[in-house]
This record gives C-alpha cells, structure tokens and sequence, in this order.
C-alpha cells in the first residue's frame, strides 16, 4: 500500500507515491536520488541527515516522507544558486571544514539554520548549536572556524 | 611557482559541499537487489536450525543464503602471522562468511536475505526462525585465559591465539627491575574503541553476465588489498576478473582497511542471483562488525636510578583479538606495539611480552594509530606516574631520557632495543615549544591559586614516537606480514601536457587529490589545474597498498615522484633532440627545459605533444609519457611530538573539561600544512575521546550495551576546545619528498595527555591512577567514596 504525497523540494514541487514507513531521508536518496544529506545512524543521533524543513534544521530521518506533505525542504543540493556556492559552502571550503565529506552537508544546513536565527554566534554558541551533528574527521576545529567566516562573510553581505 | 608548503584549498571539496560526492549508499545500478543479515543476538551460541520456510514467502524476497549455503567456500583471512614464542603456529580459525553451527560473538551473521528492496528484506530477516542454544561467553582477554573459561574456537585451547616476546633478556630486564633506585608500576586497561567512521560501511556486489566480470564497490581503504584478500584467498575467482572500487569513502580511521564477510557475500551471491546486491550497514551493526581498536589489558614497570634516568621497562599486555583474526590484527599488539616501547627514551632494557587473545567479541583491529597510541600510553603514564612519586618535574624527567639528536644522514639512525632503527629525530625542541606554548613557568601557580578557591586543574604530557610510511616490504615479511607494503604510481602525461595520475593510495578524506596534485604540479613546474588524480579503482590504477599507517604521502607519495622523475628524464631526451643541444647542457625548471646560460628553451607542453607526435623525434625512443612506478620504503617514518592538556576537573559533578590542548608535532616536511593540521585536529578529537568518553560495555552474557550513537558516547563539538597547535620539521632521511606522515599522530600523543592531566588535577587527592575512559560518574564515586582517603 502506498500513499500520496506532494512536497517542495530545493524549490520544486514534487509528487510520489511513497510507502508510509519511509522516512524523508530515504525519500530524498532513494525517491529523488539526492544523495547529498546521508545516512549516518539509526537512533537520530549523528546529524548527517540535517535538510532545512521550511527554513527550520531538521534530521530527515526523524520524519516521515508523508509527514513533510506540502512542506519546503531545502537539502544540501539546493544550497548553491548556480555557481555560486551558498557562503557556508564557500567557507567550508576556505577553512578546510571538512575532511571525508560525510557530515559535511548535515553540517552546513544546521549551520544554515543557526546562521538565520544568531547572525553573529560566539565560539560557544556554534559549538552548542552543532552538537547534534557528529564529525569524526576534524574534531571540529575548522568546522568552527568556517561557520565564524561564514556569518562574517553573510553580515557583510547584509550591510 | 611552488606548490610545496603551501595551504592549498583542497580541490575535492567541490563535489562534497554541493553534496554531489559518490559514496557506495549513493551508487544504484540497473536491476539491483538489496541484502539484510541476520546477526546472532547471542555472543556465543550453538546453531541448532535456521528455518527459512516462511521468510521466503514473503513479498519481494529474491534469495535467502545461510551459513549451510556456504560452507565450502573459504573464510576472510587474516594478512599477518605472528607465531608462538615456542615455534608453534599462530591459531587462526575460519572466519566463515556466513556462521553454521557456531554463533561465536553478538552480531554474527548467520544468514543473508535479499530482496527487491531494502524494506522487504528486512521484513524477511525478521521471519527466519534461528533456533539457538546460548553458551557461556567471555569477553575480557586475562579471563579467557583462566582456567575454565568458555572455549571460543573449540580448536584453541585456552583461547590463546599465539604469544610473543620482543626485547632483551627477560633475566636481565628483571635484574635491573631488582636493583633499582625507584620502581613505578602500573596495571591498567587501554579500553575497546569503536572506529566509528560516520559513513557506515557498505558494499554492491555486481556479476556482469555479459563478460562473466565482477564489480564490488566497497567503503574500503584500499581496493586492490580487498581484491587480492577476496580473489586468491576466499572466493578463488580470477583477479583479472573482478574490479573494486572504493568510491568516495567517509572516514575510516583503520576500520575500512580490513576484508570483510559481506563484501565477499555480496560478490558471491550476486553471481548466485545474477543481479547486482546492495549491503550498508545500520549504525548498529556498525557497532557490532567494524572492527575495534586497542583492548589491551596491561601490567607495566619501568625502573628508575635516583637522577631519574630510566634503567629498564618491562610489559606484559593480554591483547583481545575478538573471535576472529582481522586482516591485520596480529600485529597491531606485536610489530606496532612492542617495537614502539623505546618511544623518546634512551632506556637500555626493554622487555614485552603479549598474549593475543580469542573472546566472545567482535574482532579487534587497527584503529587510528594501531598499536602506537597502546604503546604511547603505557610509555606516558608511567612517566608522569613515576614524576609524581619521585616528587620530580614530568617535563624535566622527560628532557633526562630523550635520545639525543640524530639526522640519519651522518649517523645510521638510531638503533633501540626493540627491533626498530629510528631515522631521524631531534626531540628537545617539541618539548621545549609545548612548554612554551603552554606558559609552564606560570601554570603551577595557576594551578596553586585554583586550587586555594577550591578548582582542580590539571596538566599532563606525553611525547612520543610512532612508526609510519608503514612499510618495507623485506622487513614486514620477515616480521609476519603476508603481503608486501610498497605502493604504486603511474604519471601520465598527455599529449597537451595534462597530468593524470594513478595512485595506488586511496583518499577517505586525507585530501590526496590536492596534496599528491601539489606535489605533480610543483616538480613539472605547471598550474595546479592540469593536474588530476584518480584513485580508488583497480581497473583504472595499476596496483595499490592502500592507506593507513600514515603511508600514503611516504610511500605512495613517493611512488609519485619515481614517476615524476622518470618523466623528467625521458622529457630531457626530446628537448635535447629538439633543442639541438646535449642532455647535460639542459636544465628543467618552471615547466620548461633551457640550455644553461642562454635564453633557448623548450616547454613541458611541447615535449609531451612531440612525444605523443613524434615526427622530429630522438632515434630510437620510444614515443608517448607515461611512466609506473612502485616504491618500496627504505625504512619506516618515524614522526613524533609533545602533547599537553591542560583540564579542569569539577568536584561536584566529577565532570572534566578539557581547557586547552597543546600539540607539537614534527611529521618531516610538509606539503599542505593545512591539511596537515586537519589531520592534527581530527586525531586529537579521537584521542581525546578514548580518554573521557568512549569505551565499549560488554555486559556479562557478551552483549554490547553500548552498540548504538545514544549509548556509545564520542566527542561532540561542545566537548572540545579550539586546538593550539605548531610542529617542528625534521625530514625524514630516506624518502624522496622527506615527508614523515601525520594521519595519526593526533590520535597516539593525545590520549596519556589527557589522562595524566585528569591524574595531575586529581593528586590532591592521593589518587593517580583511574582507567580510562574517565567519566564523570568515576570520578565522582572515586571523589565521594567514603571508605577511602579521597575524602576532603
Ligand atoms: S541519520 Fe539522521 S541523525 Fe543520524
Ligand atoms: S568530515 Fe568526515 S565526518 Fe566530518
């Protein structure tokens, strides 16, 4: 038995027949092969999952594709517009915040997330809003110095 | 125009921020198939019936395939044999793909269902009816030995995989034991790890029925490993006819490195089926079959004269193999332990003694360091221990025993007593700038003002040494490796002066494609861009060891510049031909040959398009420039350091934060130093994380109690401070690019930092010794312990 769903994704309407036990992650990978937001675990804890459900960080696989019905997700493909990497991207890339990729895209769109509400975190506060995305690779260091360049890259943009 | 020492932003991160990189989940191919194992809940069981009569009527099923299926075929290997102290032969068990009649740890796989999609076979895998007879199981190494201890392989008497002894006589250690001023000793566990790469493993098996050719795309650090271990040693298929592919691969730290029973589930039963055959792990089999790292449970002395000059250490250690040797596991506790107990000191006696040991527990393994971290430890526990009793500074006790300077070049390098000759080092100045770094002539102040307002702050060192650029080949065999660790490299040059280059080395997040590009780009003197390096594929790559061990700049790096060079000297050829001039009487620099002294010259570009177009072309060469190469090392790297932690520990909660964490690391030259203070930042986390949080829980029947993200606690951002870091540069004497390696250097000098810094913190208290990881519940039932001294 399958149900009908219709939902947004990067911007674009899309409908499906889905199963009802799929989660939005296996949505996303497996329905619309964007492979970009990963699998990481199986209890919600790791973040490599992490989309923008209209414009609020989310783990995909803490939902269901058909509860997201008629809902805006942004994942990790939708970041960039054209070339232009989103500032996140760009500062991921700058301060070499990311080694193996894996966590990468959960990374930047809580970061996305966190960016939106506090233009301007403080160490602390960067490191409290990731806490639910696991790196194994760079022990965060740059992760956090690349959401430090990002708000400044994107305040700078606002003024 | 000079790439080397530079911070070049890493060209790979492109398709990974736009989340367009390709790890094996992401891969579908046509007609594909999906596999669920079914995983014995039991550490130690007998198998009485596997019923599949009703899962295989469920929707989608395809096939079913359990242990009886494949009973003849050939279990995963294991890679290194290290025999007994007797002679006898090292006991290595079959480690069958699929378990028969014997479940021998929690997470065994007894059966594989495949089905059109993953759902269905999981559906299925929950209607096999496994009948079990649960059987007593051990899980610590020291009671597997004991009298009386379940029986793991029924063919392994007293569970004992092999023994095995390094150093010098055991008489004479012990007599200088006897006789000294000052005798610190220490029992302590270096806890079971969990790798715990974020992407977890997965693998897609795919029979070709048009040419009868296999692919597997595994998460592997090394492909051509994985194909040779599955070819010639499991399934007896022709190595010509499989291809493997590591894509994209999200971390492995060590725990990718090995063969596993699902890769060569997935290849065999996709030939059975003639469909493609997807597998990736859930986190909690992750948890159950990735191999484990350390597990060591030790007893160590070292002895001391009254200046504080180390006389002698001796190491027994009972190291936990799990119930099956992993591909590499023999020599994680042996050649990557025991060798390293010389670490920075001139200590002339060393005695160790191992016994490897078969318990009821997922397979141990390398895990990030291997054996180094182990031995680094048990070196700087007892040395901040024995400062402490001996009432001496830890920093000056160090500065005592370090081996003194030595280059390599003037001198052979320095022979320890533990098999190893070091190739070069100079130790003094990682010390002296971690001091530095740290502001040590005030910190004990500090630490006194603290503690009169009631703080306990801590500080704690280590330094060490590991062996890396693992290795050569005469010298491994000799030592048990069944392989040989050389690495391989092919330089194409094509026709418009582009570069492609194979590299046998894989890139799980080391940054390769940019580092070995810098490397290429530098010496051909050409734009970074025209540089292109493939990896991963053993049907593009010629041939490849892979990486771990912090080899892949050393020894593939350097296979790298053997190709690099031959280039150059084939190059030289055609410019002389088209300069008109003499081989000797040219010069190659910044992309073009000259003719000395004037101002004729010839580009890069041009040689290679003559040498694909060879119209006017020196008689007799052969046309076209593409060169292979295999490089075997001379020796193995030897990079080293000075860590310093500095915590504080909170007496009401138990709760330790960890304030600063200074690293001095010297890995030889540097290419990029931005991805090697990456590399830096990623194995303190790791370290750092063995030291407070992490540690597997087996409870008493062999269940991991903590097999899942929720329980298994690993540093998150909030747990960690930024990282001051700096290095020191001394090259390593035998290799062409002088490059030392830094992938686990983090990782080994981090841990004994942090624990020795909790125990510097805790002195007040009369206690100096506490396993890891240490907790904030152990330090509060220590703290608030009525029946012992600690009270305030
Ligand atoms: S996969 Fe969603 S949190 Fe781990
Ligand atoms: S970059 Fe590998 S897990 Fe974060």
């Amino acid at each position: 038995m399958k149900v009908k769903i219709s939902l947004s994704v990067n911007g674009k309407s899309y409908e499906r027949m889905v199963e009802p036990r799929t989660l939005l992650v296996h949505f996303l990978r497996e329905e619309l092969a964007m492979t970009g937001t990963h699998v990481g675990c199986d209890t919600s804890s790791c973040g490599a999952c992490t989309v923008l459900l209209d414009d609020k960080a989310l783990k995909s696989c803490t939902m269901l594709a058909c509860q997201a019905e008629g809902h805006q997700v942004t994942t990790i493909e939708g970041m960039a517009n054209g070339d232009n990497l989103h500032p996140l991207q760009q500062a991921f890339h700058e301060e070499h915040g990311l080694q193996c990729g894996f966590c990468t895209p959960g990374m930047i769109m809580n970061a996305a997330d966190l960016l939106s509400n506090n233009a301007n975190p403080t160490e602390h506060e960067i490191r409290e809003a990731l806490e639910g995305n696991f790196c194994r690779c760079t022990g965060y260091h740059n992760i956090i110095k690349s959401i430090q360049n990002a708000a400044a890259k994107m305040s700078a943009a606002t003024v | 125009m000079t790439f080397i020492g530079k911070s070049i932003k890493r060209v790979e991160d492109k398709r990974f921020i736009t989340g367009q990189g390709k790890y094996t989940d992401d891969i579908v191919l046509p007609q594909m198939t999906y596999a669920r194992f079914v995983r014995s809940p039991h550490a130690h069981a007998e198998i009485r019936s596997v019923d599949i009569s009703n899962a295989e009527k469920m929707p989608g099923v395809v096939k079913i395939f359990t242990g009886a299926d494949v009973a003849e075929i050939n279990g995963v290997p294991c890679g290194w044999q290290v025999d007994f102290i007797n002679g006898e032969t090292m006991k290595e068990p079959k480690h069958p793909l699929l378990v028969k009649d014997k479940a021998m740890h929690a997470g065994d796989a007894v059966a594989m269902v495949i089905a059109e999609t993953y759902g269905q076979a999981k559906d299925a895998a929950e209607m096999i009816i496994v009948d079990y007879n649960p059987l007593p199981a051990v899980t610590d190494a020291k009671a597997a030995m004991e009298e009386g201890a379940p029986q793991v392989h029924p063919d392994v008497p007293g569970n004992l995989a092999f023994d095995w002894e390094l150093g010098n006589a055991k008489d004479e250690v012990d007599a200088a034991i006897e006789n000294a001023h000052h005798v610190t000793t220490l029992e302590f566990i270096n806890n079971r790890v969990v790798p715990n790469a974020i992407e977890p493993r997965s693998a897609i098996g795919h029979f070709d029925t048009s040419n009868d050719k296999y692919t597997l795309y595994t998460s592997t650090q090394n492909p051509h490993l994985v194909r040779l271990l599955l070819c010639a040693f499991v399934l007896g298929i022709p190595e010509h006819k499989v291809r493997v592919v590591g894509p994209d691969v999200g971390g492995g730290f060590g725990s990718k490195i090995f063969h596993y029973t699902e890769e060569a589930m997935v290849i065999w039963g996709s030939n059975q089926i003639k469909r493609p055959i997807k597998w990736t792990a859930e986190r909690s089999e992750s948890f159950l079959t990735d191999a484990h790292g350390r597990d060591h449970r030790t007893k160590a002395q070292m002895a001391f004269d009254k200046d504080g000059k180390v006389l002698a250490l001796k190491a027994h250690t009972y190291a936990n193999m799990g119930a099956y040797l992993s591909t590499f596991a023999p020599a994680v506790p042996t050649y990557l332990h025991g060798t390293l107990l010389q670490g920075l000191y001139t200590t002339p006696l060393i005695h160790v003694h191992v016994n490897a040991v078969f318990t009821n527990t997922n397979a141990v393994d390398a895990y990030r360091g291997a054996g180094r971290p182990e031995a680094t430890y048990l070196l700087e526990r007892l040395m901040d221990t024995a400062a402490l009793e001996m009432n001496m500074d830890p920093a000056e006790l160090r500065f005592k025993n370090f081996i003194p300077k030595f280059n390599g070049v003037e001198e052979p390098g320095y022979q320890t007593q533990v098999a190893l000759q070091y190739d070069s080092g100079d130790y003094h100045p990682v010390l002296k700038r971690a001091l530095e770094m740290v502001g040590y002539e005030n910190f004990r102040a500090e630490q006194k003002a603290a503690l009169d307002s009631g703080k306990l702050l801590g500080i704690g060192f280590s330094t060490y040494i590991e062996a890396c650029g693992i290795a050569p080949s005469a010298v491994v065999g000799a030592l048990g490796a069944r392989a040989g660790l050389f690495e391989s490299a092919q330089v194409r040059v094509q026709p418009t002066g582009k570069v492609s280059v194979y590299s046998g080395s894989h890139s799980h997040g080391q940054g390769h494609e940019t580092t070995f590009a810098q490397i290429v780009a530098d010496r051909f003197g050409i734009p970074l861009e025209d540089v292109d390096i493939v990896h991963g594929d053993s049907d593009a790559v010629a041939f490849g060891m892979g990486t771990y061990g912090s080899r892949s700049l050393a020894v593939g790096g350097s296979a790298i510049v053997k190709s690099i060079d031959k280039v150059i000297e084939k190059g030289t050829k055609i410019a002389a031909h088209l300069l008109e001039a003499s081989e000797e009487d040219l010069e190659f620099a910044e992309g073009k040959w000259t003719v000395k002294g004037t101002d004729k010259s010839v580009s890069f570009g041009d040689v290679s398009l003559t040498s694909y177009v060879p119209h006017n072309y020196p008689e007799g060469l052969e046309p076209g420039l593409d060169f292979s190469s295999f490089y075997d090392p001379a020796n193995f790297t030897y990079p080293f350091g000075a860590h310093v932690a500095i915590v504080e520990v909170e007496k009401e909660t138990g709760k330790t934060t960890l304030k600063r964490f200074i690293a001095v690391d010297d890995v030889g030259n540097v290419i990029n130093p931005m991805i090697v203070d990456g590399q830096i930042h990623g194995g303190l986390a790791q370290g750092i994380g063995q030291a407070l949080c992490e540690g597997t829980i087996y409870d008493d029947s062999g269940q991991l109690v903590n097999g899942s993200y929720m329980d298994y606690v690993m540093p998150r951002a909030d747990d960690l401070p930024q990282f001051e870091i700096d290095r020191t540069v001394t090259p390593c004497p035998h290799n062409p690019l002088g490059v030392k390696g830094a992938g686990e250097a983090g990782c080994i000098g981090s841990t004994p930092a942090v624990v020795n810094a909790v125990m510097d913190a805790l002195s007040p208290y009369g206690i100096y010794d506490v396993q890891m990881p240490i907790t904030s519940e152990k330090i509060w039932n220590i703290l608030n312990d009525d029946s012992g001294e600690t009270e305030e």
